[in-house]
């Protein structure tokens, strides 16, 4: 073997089933709380867009913004001959009329892009994107059980949720925007989930097949085995996917910046599951089926 | 040696076939509004007229007008798809004036008939006589007169007020217009009393259910509400795309360094396979004429990915078969052999998972399913197949002899 020494992966994950379990928890109460930071795809409203002969200050634009009386105050972004102004209600045509004339009192050459945006769509696909995934994730029970058996199925399952959880987890505990493109990437880091577990329990399947396992602690060995068979296929996968990642956060564009930092997590959380995770769930499921050595009674 | 002169020959015309048409097809991916700039509406439409029912023949009309009329403005290529039962997509590149373009879209398609006024240039008609809603929604066909010559009948609901349109205007045109655009400017030549009628004239077969078609629509007008618009300046999208693709090139190049260092011989056949396999893919979108956008990229980096790990399987497993003293030839046999069930299983589940997601996802969830399956398939094809063809060719043909040229040092390997 390569390993002088053997790890313990089902021992250890005792340990991370603690630390995901608190991750899971520390999710739902962000979540609860909280919720996510949702970017302007998710929230109704207006938002207009000005382009101008010259540069403005935000205070030069305060007083026509005043005039307009609204109850709540827009989020201004200035830019290069370019103003940016994001209401969270909707215009009606009289405000917005309003609004424009008010501005071009400032600047006489300026030209506006008004639109309106309805939370609707952006709301509805990523609806769509969660029962897609719910019924895909039953398309991978039947799958899995005609090929392996219904304890994998599950495990993956599991696994497969986990680590699209951890990621929406970790995007709320850090506060990170959450747009269009983070549905995409969550749907991603899913077919990568499934697929890095698959191998590991290809494995597993074709170590169960040499000699009987007889008790748990065969079957823990066996675990380990696998584990560590696939162990350097599952670093050297993880590190190629993660560099493809890693260098579309790095040098990509400002505007697929969340993506790819969505994409880094969930892949690392999808090597990371497999291994701790998937591989430890199984044998707990399988576990239930084999008598362990412990509770066997005892011969005379 | 003829073994190892196929394997030369195939790499080199294939390397020959990529080097040649990689630039020109690279140039006809036809790129998404989120990488090339434009702006996109999506329209959900109901019936101006209260409880008049939406059918999919109307909305599919309506759709066309749309697309029609983008290309009236002169904006580059419109793309427009109906999507469910009630909504329209509309995708527009390099719009100058975005706000006129809008407003422009959203007027519902006006269908008038037209009877010349004073002051009219010959040919042209401004006096607006019917519109629309004055004909009986669908009952405009096509069917064919004596001559069998392909004719429009159709049907008005107010009788009297055609009877005296058509007394007055016998022997003169009545123009059909759609918005401003003439369709056609058949002449009197009845007055018709019983609320139908049939126009005839030179059409052909197709011509005259367009016609009766767009008479269709504007008998029941749509109306158009934008849901939801996102725009990408063009610079900005440029700029997405430059900054995507340099990443892109930066990680394969990496990703390919490693496979070679990793697995020496059979990796550099990892990574032809690899190449070979972005280059159908690439080729796959302009066959199909898919358009790539952001979700797009990422499907297709999780493919590569994916791609890899076919290969890193494949070479780990040989490499274990090495170790347990097996002979190069029979490692290789049985790493294929064993490995291709692994990546199997794990590719088909995917394609499981994607394909829920093209059944049952919308907009950006679908176009990330299909490519997701495209190139799991293609995958298949070039990882498994044709990368395990070519190591056992090369392996037969004597080139890989020793089990250092697989990266495995003679100390691991066990006595058998």
């Amino acid at each position: 073997m390569r390993f002088k020494k053997e790890l313990d992966f089902v021992h250890l994950s005792k340990y991370f089933f603690i630390f995901s379990i608190v991750l899971t928890i520390l999710g739902v109460l962000f979540l609860a709380i909280f919720g996510l930071n949702y970017s302007v795809d998710f929230k109704a409203g207006s938002n207009v867009d000005v382009s101008l002969s010259k540069n403005i200050t935000t205070e030069q634009l305060q007083p026509a913004l005043d005039s307009l009386n609204l109850s709540h105050e827009p989020s201004i972004t200035l830019g290069e001959n370019r103003v940016n102004i994001r209401y969270d209600e909707v215009l009606d045509d009289t405000q917005s009329q309003a609004l424009q004339a008010e501005i071009t009192k400032l600047d006489d050459q300026a030209s506006f892009e008004i639109n309106t945006v309805d939370t609707e769509m952006a709301k509805e696909l990523a609806r769509n994107a969660i029962y897609s995934v719910l019924l895909a994730s039953i398309g991978i029970i039947i799958y899995v059980s005609i090929r392996f058996e219904w304890r994998f199925a599950l495990a993956a399952i599991v696994a497969l949720l986990h680590d699209a959880f951890m990621v929406v987890s970790i995007f709320s505990i850090f506060r990170l925007e959450v747009d269009l493109t983070f549905i995409v990437a969550v749907l991603t880091i899913i077919g990568y989930s499934i697929n890095d577990t698959i191998v590991i329990f290809d494995r597993i399947r074709e170590n169960l097949r040499f000699g009987k396992q007889k008790t748990y602690e065969d079957l823990k060995a066996l675990v380990n085995k696998s584990v560590a068979q696939t162990l350097m296929r599952s670093l050297y996968t993880a590190f190629t996917v993660f560099i493809a990642a890693f260098f579309l956060l790095v040098l990509g564009g400002e505007s697929i910046k969340m993506f790819s930092l969505a994409m880094v997590i969930g892949l690392l959380f999808g090597a990371y599951s497999s291994i701790f995770i998937a591989s430890p769930l199984w044998l707990l499921l399988k576990k239930r089926q084999k008598p362990s050595t412990k509770s066997a009674p005892a011969k005379a | 040696m003829k073994r190892l002169m196929g394997f030369i020959i195939t790499v080199l015309v294939l390397t020959g076939v990529m080097a040649v048409t990689t630039p020109g097809l690279l140039d006809k991916v036809r790129l998404g509004l989120d990488l090339k700039g434009g702006f996109e509406i999506l329209y959900e439409a109901e019936p101006m007229d209260i409880g008049a029912e939406l059918t999919r023949a109307s909305l599919q009309k309506t759709a066309e007008s749309l697309e029609k009329r983008a290309n009236a403005l002169g904006t580059s290529e419109p793309e427009v798809t109906t999507e469910g039962t009630n909504r329209i997509r509309l995708k527009i590149a390099g719009v100058t004036d975005e706000a006129e373009v809008r407003k422009k879209m959203k007027e519902p398609a006006v269908l008038t008939f037209r009877s010349a006024a004073e002051g009219d240039a010959a040919g042209t008609y401004s006096k607006i006589e019917m519109v629309g809603s004055d004909f009986v929604e669908g009952a405009a066909e096509v069917q064919r007169d004596q001559l069998n010559q392909p004719v429009i009948q159709i049907k008005v609901k107010d009788k009297d007020k055609f009877a005296e349109i058509t007394k007055r205007l016998l022997g003169k045109n009545l123009a059909i217009y759609l918005d401003e655009r003439q369709l056609s400017d058949p002449v009197v030549q009845a007055v018709l009393t019983d609320g139908t009628a049939s126009i005839s004239g030179n059409y052909t077969l197709d011509s005259a259910r367009e016609l009766a078609d767009t008479i269709n629509l504007g008998a029941l007008p749509l109306k158009l509400t934008e849901k939801y618009s996102q725009s990408v300046g063009a610079t900005l999208g440029k700029q997405s795309l430059d900054q995507t693709v340099r990443a892109g090139i930066v990680g394969s190049i990496i990703i390919l360094i490693f496979m070679i260092g990793m697995y020496r011989l059979p990796g550099v056949l990892a990574s032809f396979a690899l190449l070979l396999h972005t280059w159908l893919l690439i080729a796959v979108f302009v066959v199909a004429d898919f358009t790539l956008t952001l979700p797009g990229i990422a499907a297709f980096i999780l493919g590569i990915g994916m791609a890899v790990d076919a290969n890193i399987i494949t070479n780990e497993r040989i490499r274990e078969e090495m170790r347990s003293g097996k002979s190069i030839l029979s490692s290789v046999k049985a790493g294929n052999k064993i490995s291709f069930r692994t990546v199997m299983d794990a590719n088909v589940t995917t394609i499981i998972v994607a394909a829920v997601m093209f059944a049952f996802g919308t907009g950006a969830v679908k176009g990330f399913a299909l490519i997701l399956i495209v190139e799991i398939v293609l995958s298949i094809v070039t990882n498994l197949y044709f990368a395990h063809w070519l190591l056992t060719l090369l392996v037969k043909s004597g080139m890989l002899k020793k089990p250092k040229q697989f990266g495995v040092k003679e100390s691991e390997i066990s006595a058998l």
